[in-house]
């Protein structure tokens, strides 16, 4: 092998260059859930319903929402999500659909459903890739004379958001009654992002229906309308195949193409409001110290405004009082008047090492929106059909310094009621983080863990080892938190933290106690059921066999029948 | 109060008809005047609710009585008895019929839901009325299936025409290779003989060999085979035989748990099962002559033995713990105790040993020479 062979420092620099995040999702999209043409479609939805929601509840806003997805060729889908949100001021626009990481919510410790500010744009990214096609928003804000129609692409070398088409349009938001015939509703404020994409579509665990089902199920206040219109029938047999079941195809979305001239015609499935209660309101907290890592303390130092290393302790951490702050200073052998940013690499080390050693007051917790007991039984008796539902939202805790709370609910049908819910199939589990449904990677989630980890059995449930408890049951589990630990970036599965499993075990537990507790009444009942069905079965032939014995005529053979029954429902049917 | 015995075995069907309506009348006022859940009492039929009387040489039963009150648990029970009481009245007693206790239990497939599921279940059933009602279920009319017993040997058994009512003689000697059936009804029976005892033997292949060999000319005796534990009729027949002719009786068995305290002592006290009719259906009078456990050491037949099975170890315990008869006759008690420590047991075709007429030849002479019998 000859030296020329090697290459050079020179010749590397050549080929060093900045890689743009645009870029590098592109070649790694996975990483944000479009690894497959099925998945993207029900990522894209989510990410635009998860954004109307989030931007609904801050502004205070009932929300209403249409999810469209129209499918125009055997592979190639328009998805289209309409709010009555506060709508998005015009210069914002191209930044939030067309920017990654460009967002509101990644710089505040508050608990909302979208964190980083990649969603949405990264789905737009997606269908310009697999089209060409630009997204295309429609927006007004409250109080504005016109709306506006915006068509953005994104720059991926540079991230950067590239305008093709800006009108003002007058745009407002619709949606169909709850009676269709009462014709359209109207708001004069709301957002609808058009992306156009390649996807597929199939029924099912995984499918769009499921998300939007299970959205309706924890986010009881909002009205929810959606429809699918298929192109042709290649596609829709593709989808029926999987999953399909029949009551499935018997709603509205899901129904047989009926020519492109009809696709209008589709008939919207609703899921109706059944709370007008605004969930309460997260406030915005202050990092906890015990939830910041040494290189997040190092920028947050040298970013703050404040004047000192003791008073930036103070300003920018929840639970550092001037005490704490002068206690953490003298640990880490610091001056306390210190300039934040003159606090050079070793100093900081000590610092955090500092921090850690000392006793803080745990962080505030009135930062989390729980969906709340009564909503989550609001909620499951709204969508899933069932005989007992219960709930349990835990207190807040404390997860490396980040509050979480944990709540579950069960609705449990009686066997052969709901045939969603096999009474000899695993528990169906519905898994939240911060009220957005997580339909995949459910194995590698610390919520199934924490559900497998549970004895069933004490309560009533078979159960094979290591395994989700079986019966004519959904699991609920809903974990809100300031900083969800999800395993990765496609926010699919929630990470193995001890603290979160032991208080998902406790929600768990008690919920368990108190199905255990119906599932013995129904149990006693359906045993006095049979045993009245016993009795009442061979009473007769007793009072036959006396008849024929004795002689005696239908009136008396009656009377003994009648005298017996009543004798040993007193004896045995009343406890 | 009390009925003389023949009374209450000798019970006619119009009595025992009339016996059932007070039954069912009793349960019809216990609901309707009452307005109680009605009940039904029967004598326990076990050999914890037995006394043996050595004077009267039987098993009888003591009052421990079994109450079946209606419930969840016995209304099924209930409606079956009710409807068994019904059938036994009308359809045999108030008719004149028999039925087989088969034919029972097909029967019931008529009563929809409240039909019985198996034999043992009727069987059972039967058992409790004829407890209930006292009167045992040949004179209800049920007829059993199982076999009486086989007869042979200088006896003359005084039968009726079952159609005419006329006479038959039937002469237990002159049956050629073959032997007579103890039929099952026994009571009206007569017997004329000039034998001196009667040998009651378990298993028919050693009753064929003494039959081959006309052994009851040789030893002037009737020979009876029971093939296992005497039915009710085998064990009436041989009563009536020896009480009506004042006939000694000798019982030859197995020499094993089974063979003593199950064949042997039913035979001679009758069982626990049975025990509210045991009075009628023993034999106090017979005495056990072999194979005993001594036998085996005398007869030198140490090789021609079997070691004891847990089942007979658990029989043999059980009977000198349980059994009234056993407990109360300490040769028995003995001899079970020398079959444990010895650990054999022993068939009566063991004597083939010595030659295969040896038991003909020599054991059954040496043994009624010497006359020592268990009780």
């Amino acid at each position: 092998m000859s030296k020329n062979d090697f290459a050079t420092a020179e010749t590397m620099a050549s080929r060093q260059r900045e890689i743009s995040v645009s870029e590098f999702f592109l070649k790694n999209r996975h990483l944000l859930g479009f690894d497959n043409p099925r998945k993207a479609l029900l990522t894209a939805v989510k990410e635009a319903v998860d954004n109307s929601l989030d931007a609904c509840d801050e502004a205070g806003i009932l929300p209403e929402i249409n999810v469209e997805i129209k499918q125009i060729a055997a592979k190639r889908f328009i998805v289209s999500v309409t709010d009555n949100g506060p709508g998005i001021v015009r210069n914002q626009i191209p930044k939030i659909f067309a920017k990654l990481l460009y967002g509101s919510k990644f710089h505040r410790l508050r608990m909302s459903r979208g964190q980083q500010g990649i969603g949405i744009s990264a789905a737009g990214m997606y269908g310009q890739l697999t089209t060409g096609k630009p997204t295309i928003i429609q927006s007004r804000v409250k109080h504005a004379k016109t709306g506006h129609h915006i068509e953005a692409q994104i720059d991926t070398r540079q991230n950067k958001p590239v305008i093709l088409k800006d009108q003002e349009v007058d745009w407002m938001p619709e949606f169909v009654a709850a009676d269709e015939k009462e014709g359209k509703i109207q708001y004069k404020h709301g957002t609808c992002v058009t992306i156009e994409m390649e996807a597929a579509y199939a029924r099912g665990k995984l499918s769009v229906d499921e998300y939007l089902k299970q959205c309706a199920i924890v986010n009881p206040h909002l009205e929810l309308h959606y429809r699918i219109i298929a192109a042709d029938t290649d596609a829709e047999d593709k989808g029926r195949e999987k999953n399909a079941t029949p009551e499935d195809t018997q709603g509205g979305p899901c129904a047989p193409s009926r020519g492109k001239g009809e696709a209008e015609d589709t008939p919207w499935t609703t899921f109706p409001r059944a709370s007008k209660t605004m969930p309460v309101q997260p406030f915005e907290i202050k990092p906890h110290p015990h939830g910041v890592e040494l290189g997040m303390l190092i920028q947050m130092l040298k970013d703050t405004t404040a004047k000192t290393v003791k008073a930036a302790l103070q300003h920018d951490f929840s639970r550092v009082s001037d005490r704490v702050a002068a206690e953490i200073c003298q640990r880490a052998g610091l001056n306390p008047k210190e300039k934040p940013a003159q606090i050079a690499h070793r100093e900081s080390e000590a610092l955090f090492k500092a921090i850690n050693e000392t006793k803080l007051m745990r962080p505030p917790t009135d930062c989390l929106s729980p969906i709340g007991e009564k909503e989550i039984i609001t909620g499951l008796q709204k969508e899933i059909k069932a005989d007992f539902y219960t709930s349990v939202t835990r207190g807040p805790e404390v997860y490396r310094g980040n509050p979480f709370q944990i709540e579950v609910g069960i609705a449990y049908a009686k066997p052969g009621d709901n045939a969603d819910l096999g009474s000899e199939e695993p528990a169906r589990v519905l898994r939240f983080a911060n009220k957005v449904p997580l339909l995949y990677m459910a194995g590698a989630c610390a919520m199934t863990k924490a559900i497998t980890g549970v004895n069933w059995k004490s309560y009533r449930l078979p159960q094979p080892s290591d395994s989700l408890p079986v019966g004519p049951l959904a699991i609920l589990v809903h974990i809100a938190s300031v900083w969800v630990p999800f395993t990765s970036e496609s926010k699919e599965a929630i990470a193995h933290y001890p603290e979160i499993i032991r208080e998902l075990t406790f929600a768990l537990q008690e919920c368990g106690r108190r199905l255990s507790v119906y599932l013995s009444r129904r149990h006693r009942e359906a045993e006095l059921e049979r045993k009245r069905n016993y009795i009442e079965l061979y009473l007769p032939h007793l009072a036959l066999g006396l008849k024929q014995i004795l002689e005696l005529d239908d009136r008396q053979e009656k009377t003994i029948v009648n005298k017996l029954q009543k004798m040993l429902e007193r004896t045995h049917l009343e406890q | 109060m009390k009925k003389t015995k023949t009374e209450i075995y000798a019970v006619s069907k119009r009595e025992a008809s009339k016996k059932i309506v007070e039954s069912a009348g009793e349960i019809h006022n216990d609901i309707i005047k009452k307005n109680a859940r009605p009940r039904m009492r029967f004598p326990i039929r076990s050999l914890s609710n037995v006394k043996y009387d050595p004077r009267k040489g039987h098993f009888e039963i003591l009052n421990k009585v079994a109450t079946r009150t209606l419930s969840y648990n016995t209304v099924k029970t209930f409606a079956q008895s009710m409807r068994l009481l019904a059938t036994t009245k009308n359809d045999l007693l108030d008719k004149n019929d028999i039925a087989g206790k088969r034919e029972v239990y097909y029967n019931s497939k008529s009563w929809g839901e409240c039909r019985f599921n198996e034999q043992p279940e009727s069987d059972t059933l039967l058992d409790d009325i004829e407890a209930m009602l006292g009167i045992n279920r040949e004179q209800l009319g049920y007829i059993p299936e199982e076999r009486g017993g086989e007869v042979t040997g200088p006896l003359t058994v005084i039968d009726l025409d079952p159609a005419t009512g006329d006479e038959i003689k039937i002469n237990c000697e002159k049956l050629g290779t073959g032997a007579w059936s103890i039929p099952s009804q026994v009571e009206h029976l007569r017997f004329e003989t000039r034998a001196k005892f009667v040998l009651v033997i378990e298993t028919s292949s050693l009753f064929q060999r003494l039959v081959h060999h006309r052994y009851y000319e040789k030893a002037d005796c009737i020979l009876i085979s029971m093939s296992g534990v005497p039915t009710r009729a085998c064990r009436r027949f041989i009563r009536r035989l020896c009480d009506d002719r004042k006939l000694p009786v000798l019982a030859f068995t197995d020499g094993d748990p089974y063979g003593y305290c199950n064949i042997y002592r039913t035979l001679k006290a009758g069982s626990g099962q049975a025990a509210h009719i045991n009075q009628y259906f023993c034999v106090p009078q017979v005495h056990y002559l072999g194979v005993t456990p001594q036998d085996i050491i005398d007869f030198d037949l140490k090789d021609a033995t079997h070691p004891l099975e847990e089942i007979d170890i658990k029989r043999a315990k059980d009977a000198l713990k349980n059994d009234p008869f056993i407990k109360h006759h300490k040769e028995w008690q003995k001899a079970l105790e020398q079959m444990l420590s010895m650990g054999v047991r022993i068939e009566q075709q063991a004597f083939a040993k010595h030659g295969l007429n040896y038991v003909l030849d020599e054991y059954l002479p040496r043994k009624i020479k010497k006359g020592a019998f268990l009780p």
